[in-house]
């Protein structure tokens, strides 16, 4: 077990590699009750909603989610996080477990509009069903029509008898579902989810696996990835700013920037040589130090050691041949096209 | 689980000495620790390996972790199965995944390590 943000979680039960198999060909169950949520109630909630994050909460239909930024006025992350629209006037925020106090203050701290912020962690467990047999496990614990809930998209419904927000989302680059449930009864259904996919083989998965398929899918980590230093367009996130929705917290940062053209950018790369990449090892072009790596590993699934870094933007070209300091020794590298895994659909 | 003919470190590498020659891997309590492991970097047949200095390195896929040497000498021979198999050292710690054999320069540092119940004490949680 590690503390992650006050939480004691562990980062894995049968091995991360056993974890991470499953969720890639079967299901697999993650507790990720560590997550915050924040609830923005109230007639003006979307006016609220829409300023704080990057992407345009207009294009939300009721029971649809959206991946978002929420930014500093000068453009960096607060944090990253999932917008569900619950109804026109309520909207529900997945957030990062460390950054939910500082979210919610943040978004209090803008709030000029007749909207409610409310600090929601303490209402919701969350649960991930992750994988390709995750639908038909979760099935049978549910009344309500999985295969009729889009990719990003959720509805309110009950799980093994208990009221539940159901949303098809996940951190995973696999189908799936996150489900949000009354702390008290999470154990239950946690039991009853490992039951209902015994069939399929169900793993219980740890952080470490959490960590691994992320990174294959090359969804960002807070605090690796993106933190209040780099911008989306920085992050390779463009696609979650939307400049035409009109005035947004950190807008004018992100034109500007936009303007003069970004000075860094994320990119993925493969180990070429031996050794693998970690978190915050030098990258080398050409000899010099050009960038850092923000997250890096084994992929279980490509059987390649891959990994994340920011490289000057000029440098951060598909094929580029770049060295990672492991360890004191420059092992040769190769910038690829990410995601480094996409399921077949 | 320890076995008792292997002196062990704080660490959590051991050494099984035959003669003056020491075969050296790391404990199954490490490798439990670590997680599934993927790669391994040794020293190569020749080189001096110093009692306490990393000899090396273990990468399981979570982390990279450094193996100190329990026991001054020359290395005189290195596990190469382990290149194509690091999941050996999950499964077998103590015998199929040695990772390096040693010529003992200074045999009398084999007092400053462990015994199996020393080592099994000194891992086991505190109550």
């Amino acid at each position: 077990m590690v503390s992650f943000g006050g939480w004691e979680m562990p980062v894995q039960y049968s091995g991360i590699l056993d974890e991470h198999r499953a969720v890639r060909q079967a299901v697999g169950l993650f507790d990720v009750s560590h997550m915050g949520e924040i609830e923005i109630r109230g007639p003006e909630a979307f006016q609220l909603a829409d300023f704080v994050t990057t992407n345009a909460v207009a294009r939300l239909k009721t029971g649809q989610a959206q991946y978002s930024g929420l930014l500093y006025e000068h453009g960096g992350f607060v944090d990253d996080i999932l917008v569900h629209k619950v109804a026109g006037d309520h909207y529900f925020l997945c957030v990062n477990a460390a950054n939910q106090e500082k979210d919610y203050e943040h978004i209090r701290g803008v709030n000029h509009w007749a909207a409610e912020v409310e600090f929601a962690s303490p209402r919701y467990a969350q649960l991930a069903i992750q994988g390709p047999r995750a639908l038909t496990t979760l099935q049978k614990l549910t009344a309500s029509d999985l295969s009729a809930i889009a990719y990003y998209h959720f509805r309110d419904g009950a799980v093994a008898g208990v009221p539940a927000r159901i949303a098809r989302t996940g951190y995973t680059g696999e189908d799936g579902f996150e489900i949000y449930v009354p702390p008290p009864e999470a154990p239950r259904i946690w039991d009853e989810v490992l039951g209902a996919g015994a069939e399929f083989g169900i793993k219980p998965c740890g952080l470490g696996a959490r960590n691994t398929l992320r990174l294959e899918a090359k969804m960002a980590l807070y605090g690796h990835e993106i933190h209040a230093s780099i911008t989306p367009l920085e992050a390779d996130l463009a696609w979650i700013v939307k400049m035409d929705k009109g005035e947004f917290l950190g807008r004018a940062a992100l034109a500007r920037q936009r303007e003069a053209g970004i000075g860094r950018k994320l990119i993925g790369f493969e180990m070429r040589g031996r050794g693998i990449a970690r978190d915050g090892y030098e990258v080398f072009v050409d000899g010099r130090p050009a960038g850092w790596v923000t997250s890096g590993g084994p992929s279980p699934t490509l059987n390649k050691n891959i990994g994340l870094c920011y490289l000057p933007r000029e440098l951060a070209e598909i094929g580029r041949k770049i060295h990672v300091a492991v360890r004191g020794q420059l092992v040769e590298a190769e910038t690829v096209a990410t995601p480094f895994y996409k399921r077949a659909k | 689980m320890y076995p008792e003919d292997l002196r062990y470190t704080k660490e959590h590498e051991w050494v099984r000495v035959e003669g003056a020659v020491g075969a050296v891997g790391i404990t199954f309590h490490a490798q439990e620790q670590l997680g599934d492991i993927v790669y391994v970097e040794l020293p190569r047949t020749g080189d001096q390996v110093t009692q306490g200095k990393a000899l090396g390195s273990v990468e399981s896929v979570k982390a990279v972790s450094d193996i100190y040497a329990p026991v001054s000498g020359e290395v005189i021979a290195v596990n190469e199965a382990l290149a194509s198999a690091p999941e050996t050292l999950n499964q077998d710690p103590h015998g199929a995944a040695w990772l390096i054999k040693i010529k003992l320069s200074a045999p009398e540092e084999l007092s400053q390590l462990l015994s199996a119940a020393d080592y099994q004490a000194y891992i086991a949680p505190a109550s």
